[in-house]
């Protein structure tokens, strides 16, 4: 996780201080805080299983192992397993995400066995056909956008900040995003992804956030709506688990032919 | 004898004033429906919600993606696309294409995502990734890739690499039609002009999905335009001429006027959209229902000449015009309406609304007129009228002639019927739109130059979840594309199987000799799953893959075909698929253009049935208003006989037939019998109330309705030559026919009708003159 300057963060704790700040301020704070909460987690693994649904209302699941590792001062590290659809299982997907650069993406093809870096600046596009985004499922960054607070109101019962950030990135696919965020636990629940002319693209919608370790919340589904094209998808997060003792060599291009 | 009518006449001139307030309060509460009334700009609507071709897509475009489009084709005046400066024009016009309203999609020469095996690396990244570096080398390099990818030549650039195109693909959310498509047209005109403007070395073309439905309404609005105003001002002299007054003449405008709003209105409380065939119910309206007040007005100047006085004239013209009046809009709406067995809503919706305002006319004519004219002084010089000349010598001539009209007339039919089967069912959808569309001309260079605007879309299916992975269905797959560009008619083919292929050549370091289809079920899952995860926002494969990856969507692009050639070839192609698919377990062809291919026919055929029910109803009424089962019989002959022979007289000059004609048959029918009604009334009052002999009958039908129906016939044939004058091929066809048949109907009715009634009555000529008339 990025380190954010000493001032800052002894501000952020005193939010008394929070009306003397700026929209721009107030947002950064929060993704500061949110982003310090769910720091020192270390390690964790996790099922998912991907459902994916087309307008005329056809269906299609996939199932996904991940590992992610937390790096300090950078993005985290992830390691993904399929193990379907057949055709695709045990193919590994490594990723380094970055803060300022490109991600660092591999991937293990055991009908080639081989490893294949993924050489593209541009990973917008649609994770396994689903209507998530690589760069949706990724880790989260403070410095990966810049933030503005909007308001706070209330969603669905709860108290939540409503913030907009807009992507460093130039090769995001959106132009900005409205993040409805749970002001107890620090943890989205509703996000709305505008596209490049600033146009309502997708909202994904957070829900049964649980908490593990006594400290790190974890939401038990997503649901990705794409407006503009009527698809959806459905992601179902199993059997989190934590403290797994992973460490570099269990995130480099040779555990990639060993991951089962 | 007419006491009911009489009756009314009195009431309505007794409360004249209650019944203006009233017609002007009916109109208006109709008229109210205007502003629901809006310019539709969807192809779709020429189809119903339950056509199985529109069904067939829709489930495609639910499957897949939407991909109506823009596109701009771009020609460099020095011929050469891969020059820095065009590829500058191209990448700032891509870039900005982003932000076309409703855009999901992008496609062009610059950012198509290029595939390259770097060692162990796969590179994926746009063929022009900044334009301000590209070397003449480099240019070189991109023209080899583009001209030689599949993917791109005769789809984005063309072989001789002169010309290109940005395709933008937009999905219309559809929640409000009339204007979401004039903004994506406008959105993407200004960019074409802003990037001509800055890059004056290129000129841009466009064509596509969203630049065509744009053109319906701009068809539509044109029409409007022009041909309204014209068809006024013609109907406006013909009054003048033929009632040979001002009050008359503005009257009766007055009264059309009110039909077309009510009628157009009502088209709104409905929930109608103007299309390019509703847009002429205005037209037509004005063309139909003129006769009604025309009658009318034309007894009461009549009886006023004889010297009655001006309310007398009048209920004596209500006495004599009211059941032939309320006759012929019956029959003419009942024509009309029989176009709602039409498979194409926009002829339901022109039936409909022209039905409607050939009521009102009627309505109005019988009550708001009589009503008004009470009202006004009209002096007219008391002379008794002599008798019509023209029309009895005609009348003698046919009489006289009559052994040898009728065989020869007989002929004459048999004659041109004999080329009706000559007529081809043919349409060309493109060519809807003539040379005075923008549309048209743009898409015609890109034909000529680039790519087509006719595609077939194909969902291929293997029929199990990641069957597009396995060999065999992939390798079927390649062979049904392949045959398709072995044929004369294909432009392009977008097959999923080039991707594969070329990604295996990419994974295998490049090599050329892995430019195939993988052949092992995993890798091509393993290849696609790979490239996927390398693609950006937008270009991604969704729009030719389903979710479970059991089907893909291949496009196959051609030249402008008629739609013969186009269900030939969808019959030799699903003659292939019989014949050697295996794995393919159904691809079915679908997309705009099979829509319109079928359509016609399926136009037709419902028409038949319309057609054919119109047909009874109104010789139904025929039998009844004339009490005679003999000459309600006898009238079904220039009832129909003109249609045939104006199809044969098309078969011989024209020889093919489409969308537009199919319809023309039940709509005529309508109005062609108001003539054979008027006629016979006479013919018959003739026999019945003053004893005359056929022959006597014949010349007493031709001095009383002879003119009048000259007349109507000739306002009638103006009116709709005015249609024909339509930038839409659908409404200058249809106006051109129509008038032809009208034509030939004056004439059956003049040259064959009467024989024909002399010769059935001879038998009982001699029988009826013993006897007194009936009354």
């Amino acid at each position: 996780m990025k380190k954010t300057p000493l001032l800052l963060l002894l501000l952020s704790i005193t939010t008394s201080y929070a009306w003397a700040l700026t929209a721009e301020e107030k947002g950064l704070q929060i993704a500061q805080k949110a982003d310090r909460l769910d720091s020192g987690w270390g390690d964790q693994k996790q099922s998912m299983e991907m459902i994916l649904r087309n307008k005329q209302g056809q269906e299609s699941r996939r199932q996904i192992r991940g590992r992610s590792l937390e790096v300090i001062g950078d993005g985290d590290k992830a390691l993904s397993i399929f193990d379907s659809p057949a055709d695709v299982k045990g193919t590994a997907f490594l990723s380094f995400t970055h803060v300022n650069e490109p991600d660092d993406q591999w991937l293990y093809l055991p009908a080639l066995k081989r490893v294949k870096r993924i050489a593209s600046k541009n990973k917008s596009g649609p994770f396994m056909g689903s209507e998530f985004a690589f760069e949706d499922m990724s880790s989260q960054e403070v410095d990966k956008y810049t933030y503005k607070w909007l308001r706070d109101e209330q969603l669905d019962g709860k108290d939540v900040y409503v913030i907009e950030r807009v992507p460093v990135d130039k090769h995001s696919g959106y132009t900005r995003q409205i993040v409805w965020g749970d002001r107890e636990i620090y943890h989205p629940l509703k996000v709305e992804f505008y596209d490049r002319k600033n146009a309502l693209l997708k909202t994904l919608v957070l829900f049964d956030y649980k908490q593990y370790l006594g400290k790190y919340w974890r939401p038990d589904r997503m649901e990705m709506t794409n407006h503009q094209n009527g698809k959806s998808t459905t992601l179902l997060f199993t059997d989190y688990v934590f403290n797994n003792g992973f460490s570099d060599r269990d995130f480099d291009r040779n555990s990639l032919k060993r991951a089962r | 004898m007419h006491e009911f009518e009489r009756r009314f006449g009195e009431l309505v001139i007794q409360y004249r004033w209650l019944v203006i307030i009233a017609c002007l309060l009916l109109v208006g509460f109709m008229a109210s429906g205007a502003k629901h009334l809006s310019m539709t700009t969807n192809y779709r609507v020429f189809f119903s919600e339950d056509n199985p071709q529109r069904m067939a897509f829709e489930a495609l475009e639910n499957t897949y993606t939407k991909n109506d489009n823009v596109m701009f084709v771009i020609a460099p005046e020095d011929g050469n696309v891969f020059s820095k400066k065009v590829m500058e024009a191209v990448y700032e016009l891509t870039e900005k294409s982003w932000q076309v309203p409703y855009s999901s999609r992008v496609d062009s020469l610059t950012n198509y995502q290029h595939t390259e095996a770097e060692g162990d690396d796969l590179l994926v990244e746009d063929l022009v990734e900044d334009p301000a570096l590209l070397t003449e080398e480099r240019l070189a390099y991109i023209r080899q890739v583009a001209v030689n990818e599949p993917l791109l030549r005769h789809r984005l650039v063309s072989d001789r690499a002169h010309v290109t195109a940005v395709n933008v693909t937009v999905q219309l959310p559809g929640i409000n039609e009339a204007t979401e498509t004039p903004e994506v047209v406008a959105f993407t005109r200004n960019l074409a002009a802003e990037i001509e403007a800055k890059y004056p070395f290129i000129k841009i073309y466009m064509t596509g999905m969203v630049m065509m439905n744009n053109s319906f309404s701009e068809a539509s609005q044109n029409d409007m335009k022009t041909l309204v105003p014209l068809s006024f001002l013609i109907m406006m002299v013909m009054l003048l001429l033929m009632l040979r007054g001002f009050a008359g003449t503005a009257l009766t405008m007055v009264v059309i006027i009110l039909s077309v709003i009510a009628a157009m209105g009502a088209g709104g409380h409905i929930g109608y959209p103007i299309t390019p065939p509703s847009a002429t119910a205005p037209t037509i309206i004005l063309t139909v229902a003129i006769a009604n007040s025309v009658h009318v007005l034309v007894t009461f100047y009549h009886y006023m000449r004889e010297g009655m006085d001006k309310i007398a004239a009048m209920i004596e013209s209500m006495r004599v015009n009211l059941q032939p009046v309320f006759l012929t809009s019956l029959t003419t709406s009942i024509g009309f309406m029989s176009m709602n067995f039409s498979d194409v809503p926009p002829f339901n919706h022109l039936g409909n609304m022209v039905a409607i305002g050939v009521m009102m006319s009627f309505v109005l004519a019988v009550t708001f007129l009589p009503a008004v004219i009470s009202l006004l002084p009209v002096k007219v010089r008391v002379h008794h009228e002599k008798g019509d000349r023209l029309m009895l010598s005609i009348g003698n001539f046919v009489v006289n002639n009559r052994r040898k009209l009728l065989p020869g007339m007989t002929l004459l039919v048999v004659v041109l019927v004999s080329f009706l089967p000559r007529n081809e069912l043919n349409d060309v959808f493109l060519e809807y739109f003539d040379e005075t569309i923008q549309f048209r001309n743009d898409t015609d260079f890109t034909v000529k130059n680039l790519t087509g605007m006719y595609l077939i879309d194909f969902s291929v299916e293997s029929a199990e979840p990641g069957g597009i992975s396995n060999p065999e269905f992939l390798q079927e797959v390649e062979d049904f594309a392949n045959w398709f560009r072995e044929q004369p008619e294909t432009l392009h083919v977008n097959v999923f199987t080039d991707i594969m292929k070329r990604l295996n050549r990419n994974l295998h370091g490049d090599n050329d000799a892995m430019y195939k289809l993988p052949d092992e079920r995993n890798l091509s899952a393993q290849y696609l799953l790979m490239y996927e995860m390398s693609l950006p926002y937008g270009l991604d494969l969704n729009n030719q893959i389903n979710v479970d990856k059991s089907a893909t969507r291949m496009v196959v692009t051609l030249r402008t075909l008629s739609t013969n050639q186009m269900i030939a070839l969808e019959k030799r192609s699903s003659q292939w698929l019989q014949e050697n698919a295996e794995f393919i377990k159904a691809a079915a062809a679908s997309g705009p253009t099979m829509m319109f291919a079928h359509i016609g026919k399926r136009n037709i055929i419902s028409m038949l049935a319309g057609t054919t029910i119109a047909l009874i109803m109104i010789s139904m009424i025929l039998i009844i208003a004339l009490r005679s089962f003999k000459l309600g019989l006898t009238s079904m002959v220039p009832n129909l006989v003109p249609a045939a022979m104006g199809f044969g007289i098309w078969g011989m000059l024209v020889g093919e037939v489409g969308l537009a004609l199919s319809v023309v048959t039940s709509m005529t029918l309508g109005i062609v019998v108001d003539d054979t009604v008027h006629f016979m009334s006479k013919y018959q009052r003739a026999r019945r109330e003053s004893g005359l002999n056929s022959e006597q009958a014949v010349r007493y039908a031709f001095t009383s309705v002879g003119r009048a129906l000259l007349t109507t016939s000739v306002v009638l044939i103006a009116g709709f030559l005015v249609l024909a004058l339509s930038s839409f091929k659908l409404n200058s066809g249809m106006g051109l026919l129509t008038a032809l048949v009208i034509a030939l109907a004056l004439i059956a009715d003049f040259l064959l009708l009467p024989p024909l009634l002399m010769k059935l009555e001879e038998k009982s000529n001699e029988k009826d003159t013993a006897v007194a008339p009936a009354s």
